[in-house]
Order: C-alpha cells, then sequence, then structure tokens
C-alpha cells in the first residue's frame, strides 16, 4: 500500500518502519472491521440458514437495507462535523408521508417541500455554527417537529408512493440483488466526494481540528451548512427510498431510523469526535445492522420480543472489538 | 514607497487587553526583508499576542499595522496569507485526521480540481526533502499517527510551501520544541538559506543559543513591552538575561519569611520527578512555601500532581505524610462546579466535616462559607449565589477557600495566579504565608517570578527534572533564568 522509502535515515529508519508497519496493521486491521463483523453475521446466517444465501434471499433480508444506508451516511456527515442529528429518524418519516401523499398528487409541491426541508437542515447548521448551540438539543427539538409535520401531512397511515419510485425500487437487475448494488453505489459515490475531492477534505478538517481550519481562513459557518445540508439530502433520499419499498407510508415509519443511523456510523468505523468517519465503512455498517436485525435473529429462533435486545447485545460486542483494536493501536 | 525597501510588516503602538489583564502595552516591532528577527521574552511577556497579531489572527484594541509599506485597515489571517504571511503557531494546527498531503491541502485554497492530492503531496514531500534530508515522512500518513517531532516537522514544511500567494515572512513559534538536536539543526540551516534568499523570519524561543546563532536582529520583550532590539551581535548570553528578567532591584519580604522559620519541622513531602536521573529530591517541611520554578510545561504540574495522587495511593519515589489539597490553575476546566453556588464549591473538600448523619447539613456548609467569606474577602452579598456571579479573581479566592478551609496540611498550587489582579494576588500573598506560620505546607508552581519572593525554597525544573535547587538568599531572577534556559543542562 505504501510506496518504498528511498531515504535511507540514519539508524532509526529500521525502527521507524517497524513502528510503521504496526500501524499500517493497526489501522488495515481497524478499516477491515465493518467488513469483519459483516462477514460474520453472514456466516451465521448461512449457518442457521444456507437457504438464505441465495438471490432471493438477500433481496428479502436486505428489503430495507438502501434506506437505511442513506440515513445512516444522512447522520454520518453530521458526524464528520462533530455533530449529532437525533431527528433524521423522524425525518425521514416526515419525507416518506410528503412522498406518498404531496409528491404523487402534485409533484411539483412536493418536490418544492422536500428542497425546503433540505434548507431546513441547512439553517439548523447555521444556528448550530452561529449560537453555538448543542446539535443534540436542536436537533432532538426538531424531532418532534419533523414528526409533527408527518402527521398533519398524513394524519393516519396511507397515501401510496409514485409510480415511477415504485418502479425504480422494484428493479431486479440480473445476478446480484438490487440492494447490493444501490449499497455498493451509494458507499463508493459518498466516498469519492468526502474522502477524494478537495472540499472533502475541508468538511473532514471541520471535524478534525476547526480552529486549524479557521485560521487557515476557511468558513467554519460554511462547512456546517454543506455537512448539515448534506445530511438533509440524503435524509430525503433515505425517506424515498423506503416508501418506493413498502409503498405506502405512516408518520411513525421511520423513528426507529435514529438509533439506527448512529449505530451504523460506528459500526462503520466512524468516531463520534475528530472527523474520523468512513462512507463505505458506514453504508457496510448498515447492511450488518440490517442483517443482523431480524433476518439473523429470526433465524436464531429469538422471540421478536428479545430481538431488541439481542441486536443491542451484538452492537456492544462489535463496538468492544473496536475499541481493543484501537488500544493497540496506541 | 518601492516595495523592495519597505518593512514587511510594521506594528506602531500596538496594545491589547484581556479583561483587565494587559497583555500588550504600546509595542513598535517591525521586519525588514532579508532577516531573522529573533523575539525572547518570559512567558507572558507577550511575545505570543504580538505574534498572533502580525499573524492576524487576534486584532490590537489600538494600533496600527502596515504591511509593505501600506496600511491595513482589515487586517485577517486570509489578508496576511495573500500578503506572504505564514505562521508556525506553538499548539500544533494540523488535522489529525487527515493525511499529510491533505493537511497540505488546506493552508491552499488553490489546490483543487483533479489531480490535486498529486500536486498537494509533491508539494509537501519536496519541501520536507528540502528542509529536513532523510525526514521518513509520507505524503500519504495520517498525521494522528505520527509522533510529535514529525507532526512539528510537517507543519513547519507546511508554512514554507509555496503556490499561489507570495511568501515573505514566516513565524516561527518556538519551532524546535519537539525536534531532536539533528532536525533541529536541520530546520535552523534552512532558515538561514531562506533569509539569505531575500525572505524574512521570526524566531520565537526558548533555547537562547538558537537564537543568538540564528537571528540578525533580537528584540526583547518583558511585561508586554518591547525593551531592547539590538543587532544580534550586540547581545551575548548574560546581556539577553539580564533584559528579560529586569535588573531593577525588587523589594522583597525576604525578612519577615526568615524571621518566622521554624528551626526543624517535620517533613510533609519527598518527592523525585519520574524523569529525574540524578537523585535529586523537592522536599518540603511543616510550614515550607516551596516554589517551583522555570518554564511553562516542564513537569511542575505532572510533579504536583504525582504528588496529588500519592497521598491516596502509595507512590514509587514520592512520600507524602498528611491531608493534600490543591488548588487548580485553569479554574474553569479544572477548579468550578459551575452550576454550584460560591457555598457548594467551597465545602466540595469539606465534605466529611459537614455532614450531619448521611446528609450534608446546610447550615454547616454556610458556616464554612461565612468563615471564609470574612477572612479571605469573598466580594459578593450572598454565598449562595452562582459561583459565576463572581469576578475571576473572587472566584480563584473560592477555591483557595476551599483548599485552606479543609483538613489538608499540604496545599498544592498549580499557578493558581494566572490572570488575576493585582489587588487579589496580594490578599492571597498574605494569606499563604499566615497559613504557613500556622504549620501549613505549600508547594507553589508559579510561571510569575515576583510570586516566588514568597518562597522559602525554590526548585528550577527543565525537561521534567530539577535542574537547580535555590535558598531563599540565593534567589534572583537571573539565576533562574539561567537555569531554566540553560542550553545543555
Amino acid at each position: 500500500m505504501r510506496p518504498e522509502m528511498t531515504t535511507a535515515s540514519l539508524d532509526t529508519a529500521a525502527r521507524t518502519s517497524a513502528e510503521r508497519g504496526a500501524l499500517a496493521r493497526a489501522r488495515l486491521l481497524r478499516g477491515l472491521l465493518p467488513a469483519l463483523s459483516l462477514a460474520l453475521v453472514l456466516l451465521a446466517i448461512a449457518w442457521l440458514n444456507p437457504r438464505a444465501i441465495s438471490y432471493f434471499g438477500f433481496s428479502l433480508m436486505l428489503n430495507l437495507a438502501i434506506p437505511i444506508a442513506l440515513a445512516t451516511i444522512a447522520q454520518m456527515f453530521v458526524i464528520a462535523g462533530n455533530e449529532l442529528d437525533l431527528s433524521i429518524g423522524t425525518f425521514v418519516g416526515f419525507v416518506g408521508c410528503v412522498t406518498a401523499t404531496w409528491l404523487k398528487d402534485a409533484p411539483l409541491i412536493g418536490a418544492a417541500i422536500l428542497l425546503g426541508s433540505i434548507g431546513v437542515y441547512a439553517l439548523l447548521g447555521a444556528l448550530i455554527h452561529l449560537r453555538n448551540l448543542p446539535s443534540i438539543v436542536v436537533t432532538l427539538g426538531m424531532s418532534f417537529v419533523w414528526q409533527g409535520l408527518a402527521i398533519l401531512v398524513l394524519p393516519k397511515p396511507g397515501g401510496k408512493a409514485p409510480d415511477w419510485l415504485l418502479g425504480l425500487m422494484a428493479f431486479k437487475p440480473p445476478f446480484v440483488p438490487f440492494p447490493i448494488i444501490a449499497a455498493l453505489v451509494i458507499g463508493l459515490i459518498v466516498h469519492f466526494g468526502l474522502m477524494r475531492t478537495s472540499y472533502g477534505v475541508i468538511l473532514r478538517g471541520s471535524g478534525g481540528n476547526p480552529a486549524a481550519l479557521g485560521r487557515a481562513g476557511w468558513s467554519l459557518l460554511k462547512t456546517k451548512i454543506v455537512l448539515f445540508a448534506l445530511a438533509g439530502l440524503f435524509g430525503v433520499l433515505s425517506g424515498m427510498a423506503l416508501i418506493g419499498i413498502t409503498t405506502s407510508a405512516d408518520a411513525n415509519i421511520g423513528n426507529g431510523y435514529t438509533l439506527l443511523a448512529i449505530a451504523g456510523v460506528i459500526l462503520g468505523g466512524g468516531e463520534f469526535v475528530g472527523g474520523r468517519v468512513s462512507p463505505i465503512g458506514a453504508v457496510i455498517g448498515a447492511l450488518t445492522l440490517a442483517l443482523a436485525a431480524s433476518p439473523l435473529l429470526t433465524f436464531m429462533h429469538i422471540p421478536p420480543d428479545w430481538q431488541v435486545a439481542a441486536n443491542g447485545a451484538i452492537l456492544i460486542i462489535v463496538l468492544a472489538a473496536r475499541v481493543l483494536i484501537s488500544r493497540r493501536e496506541r | 514607497m518601492p516595495e523592495g525597501n519597505a518593512d514587511i510588516i510594521r506594528l506602531n503602538g500596538a496594545e491589547k487587553h484581556f479583561g483587565a489583564v494587559r497583555a500588550l502595552g504600546g509595542v513598535d516591532f517591525h521586519v525588514g526583508p532579508g532577516e531573522c528577527v529573533g523575539l525572547v521574552g518570559h512567558n507572558g511577556a507577550g511575545k505570543s499576542t504580538l505574534m498572533h497579531m502580525v499573524a492576524g489572527t487576534l486584532v490590537p484594541d489600538s494600533g496600527q499595522i502596515g504591511v509593505h509599506g501600506d496600511t491595513e485597515d482589515n487586517y485577517s489571517v486570509s489578508r496576511a496569507q495573500q500578503l506572504g504571511i505564514r505562521c508556525v503557531f506553538q499548539e500544533l494546527s494540523l488535522c489529525p485526521n487527515l493525511s499529510v498531503a491533505e493537511n497540505t491541502r488546506i493552508n491552499h485554497a488553490s489546490l483543487r480540481g483533479f489531480g490535486w492530492r498529486r500536486k498537494a503531496a509533491e508539494l509537501i514531500a519536496a519541501k520536507l526533502d528540502e528542509i529536513f534530508p532523510g525526514h521518513s515522512i509520507s505524503a500519504s500518513d495520517i498525521v494522528g499517527d505520527l509522533s510529535i517531532g514529525r507532526r512539528q516537522m510537517v507543519e513547519v514544511a507546511r508554512a514554507f510551501t509555496v503556490t499561489q500567494d507570495r511568501l515573505d515572512l514566516v513565524i516561527l513559534d518556538e519551532p524546535t520544541s519537539s525536534l531532536d538536536a539533528h532536525t533541529a539543526g536541520q530546520l535552523l540551516a534552512f532558515v538561514r538559506r531562506f533569509v539569505a534568499g531575500g525572505k524574512s523570519c521570526i524566531l520565537i524561543s526558548h533555547v537562547l543559543g538558537e537564537v543568538l546563532r540564528n537571528a540578525d536582529r533580537i528584540v526583547v520583550m518583558r511585561d508586554g513591552k518591547v525593551v531592547v532590539a539590538d543587532a544580534a551581535s550586540a547581545f551575548d548570553r548574560d546581556r539577553l538575561v539580564t533584559a528579560m528578567g529586569g535588573a531593577e532591584a525588587r523589594q522583597k519580604i525576604a525578612a519577615q519569611i526568615a524571621a518566622a522559620k521554624p528551626a526543624a519541622s517535620p517533613l510533609r513531602v519527598r518527592a523525585r520527578p519520574a524523569a529525574q536521573k540524578d537523585g535529586t529530591d523537592l522536599v518540603a517541611c511543616a510550614g515550607e512555601i516551596i516554589g517551583l520554578a522555570g518554564l511553562a510545561g516542564h513537569g511542575q504540574t505532572d510533579l504536583l500532581l504525582a504528588i496529588f495522587t500519592a497521598a491516596s495511593r502509595a507512590r514509587a519515589g514520592i512520600e507524602v505524610t498528611a491531608p493534600v489539597a490543591l488548588v487548580a490553575g485553569d479554574r474553569q476546566s479544572d477548579g468550578i462546579f459551575p452550576q454550584w453556588s460560591i457555598a457548594e464549591n467551597i465545602g466540595i473538600r469539606s465534605l466529611a466535616r459537614l455532614r450531619s448523619g448521611l446528609l450534608i447539613s446546610p447550615q454547616r456548609e454556610a458556616e464554612l462559607a461565612a468563615f471564609w467569606q470574612k477572612k479571605i474577602g469573598i466580594r459578593t452579598p450572598d454565598m449562595n449565589n452562582n459561583i459565576f456571579s463572581l469576578s475571576g479573581g473572587n472566584q480563584q479566592k473560592a477555591l483557595f477557600a476551599r483548599a485552606l478551609g479543609s483538613d489538608a496540611q499540604i496545599v498544592l498550587m498549580d499557578d493558581p495566579m494566572r490572570g488575576v489582579d493585582i489587588g487579589t494576588k496580594l490578599e492571597v500573598y498574605d494569606l499563604v504565608r499566615e497559613e504557613a506560620a500556622r504549620g501549613r505546607t505549600f508547594l507553589w508552581y508559579t510561571t510569575e517570578t515576583e510570586e516566588l519572593d514568597n518562597c522559602d525554597h525554590i526548585y528550577v525544573f527543565k525537561n521534567g527534572r530539577i535542574v537547580a535547587n535555590l535558598g531563599r538568599d540565593e534567589l534572583t531572577e537571573e539565576k533562574i533564568i539561567q537555569s531554566s534556559f540553560g542550553d545543555a543542562a
């Protein structure tokens, strides 16, 4: 991975490369951890129910993976700036309700509402930066606002997804199930945007050392607005994808996504502070959670009453493994 | 004015106040093209504040800034960058989550578009090769994985990279503090080459030899003012030390302390810093005020914290024979409970005595608070007010009351007078001497040399070790500066 060192440097070179090799190994291990945990869950499923490992089985098990992955990416943008979004779940629900009503009946108004809601997210970012408010408080408040709006738009479960959206989400490519392809595409696009572009560096730097970024003349207000707007954008995509799959909406449909998204980011190798996030890891984390949620636990014959707790136990095990590995890195 | 002859930067009558503290009092300062200006002074002399103004990160309360001969009215960081002024700050300003190349990109808005990663990597690698040949840092290394020394190398090299904007002046604030002798030598040699090429540098260093050998002109600051500015050849070590320390005699309170000193008192603390190689111990007996001197961050706080831990849990090399209390230096983060009242903040160290049954007795808490309000003079109408209703100096008094009101016979003070007004200081000095006369022991780390006049005995620290051990009669400011700046101690 690393270019060979050509400079011969005193007697420290040997020690340096050894210590560097250890660091690189630890980093690689940490980078692979999300993939490892996914593989582990897959192995467990294959062992419990070999028939599940098939085109049809994956399409079924990963049914809801796309909206979860999109919501996780939304949360990841917020976490990249050292903030936390507790409203992403109800926001996804609100978007779902708008998608199943306005977007179908009056597409222009529906699109305007969704664009406006992204604007609201951007404004929240500005507010949090300018007034130095804790994002947890602001977004917790907003979660009730989105929930209330969702109920206003769709007082009781119903509505219908636009046909084009239904068609898109029902797409059945040959050989590889659609959710896997979609997850791959989402991960790669966001990876390119956040990890490879020159402005992506600034966005991540705003989480790593905001003071240094300010000293270099960058606007921290702008980075925060951009990060929150991106979170809003991916929240909208998540809500639309969700309705494309479920075909109709309910004001509470996204409520579980808030914690699922946070867990996905952390499972994927992200950290709450310091701008350390990984888009591909986050998508893998979301897939792992989607698989570990109901399919695995159902195959394990764990009664539904216990599934939520079992899900939490899986999270704790994976996160504990991560802590152990990062500690060895020190 | 033709640009070639103009000063790169000129500050006239720059003043800056932080609350009641005057950080800069009317400083004139300039840097011409092709010169390396050395800037020296003790902690808190105003060097950093001055440099923040040159770099555009602080705006002076009054005074003028001119760059390349033109007066700048809206001087800022980005303006300074455009005008070719860069600063390597003392505290690292790299993003630990990004790679070396990505950190370079942050300082260069023009590094973007297709192929920016390769360009940034080549730019920083070339500069690292130029300044630190054989550095073994790769542009793809994540900064958080690098040692502190290598981070400093990256930071220095980054300041010298050029893309779109011009580069005329680089401020190096303690650039060698984390470098070993070899890399420090490489850097200083590069600085000489840079200056020989017609560019300029400001070099701030506590290693006086570095400044004397590499600067063309030396500016000495003290108490927020420039006291001497002269060609480097006009200085030698002694003249620098004298200029930094202030030659004027200080009236001392020595007599009264010496008189009050009991002949033989029981041992209270015997401690050896972890980095100490020889057998030197810090020894404190009952009734003594022991000063911990030296430059900031050279192991004084670490030793105080080690003594504090040793009081409850045995620790190798440290012997503590009585209860201990600590007065924190950074009161906002380490001292105060922000949501609590003044009385609660004072009582927290003495909860065992304030208890009645299982609960804290509000009455006893109030009594303790009232006693110390009177004794130490905390200015508030009601001790049940929130601690933040007090001024900074009075908050610090409350922290002293917390320590002195406890059963602790040993009081550790971690530079507690930072940012406290002089009136409060004098009151607290009196109190400390009074309590010492009653048999309490004080270990007092301070960055303000005048405060050492209150001490019976002074240990000077450098690089985590005790390098000098001065009795009260041997104490002079020159001696402290000599030992804390000792190049090869």
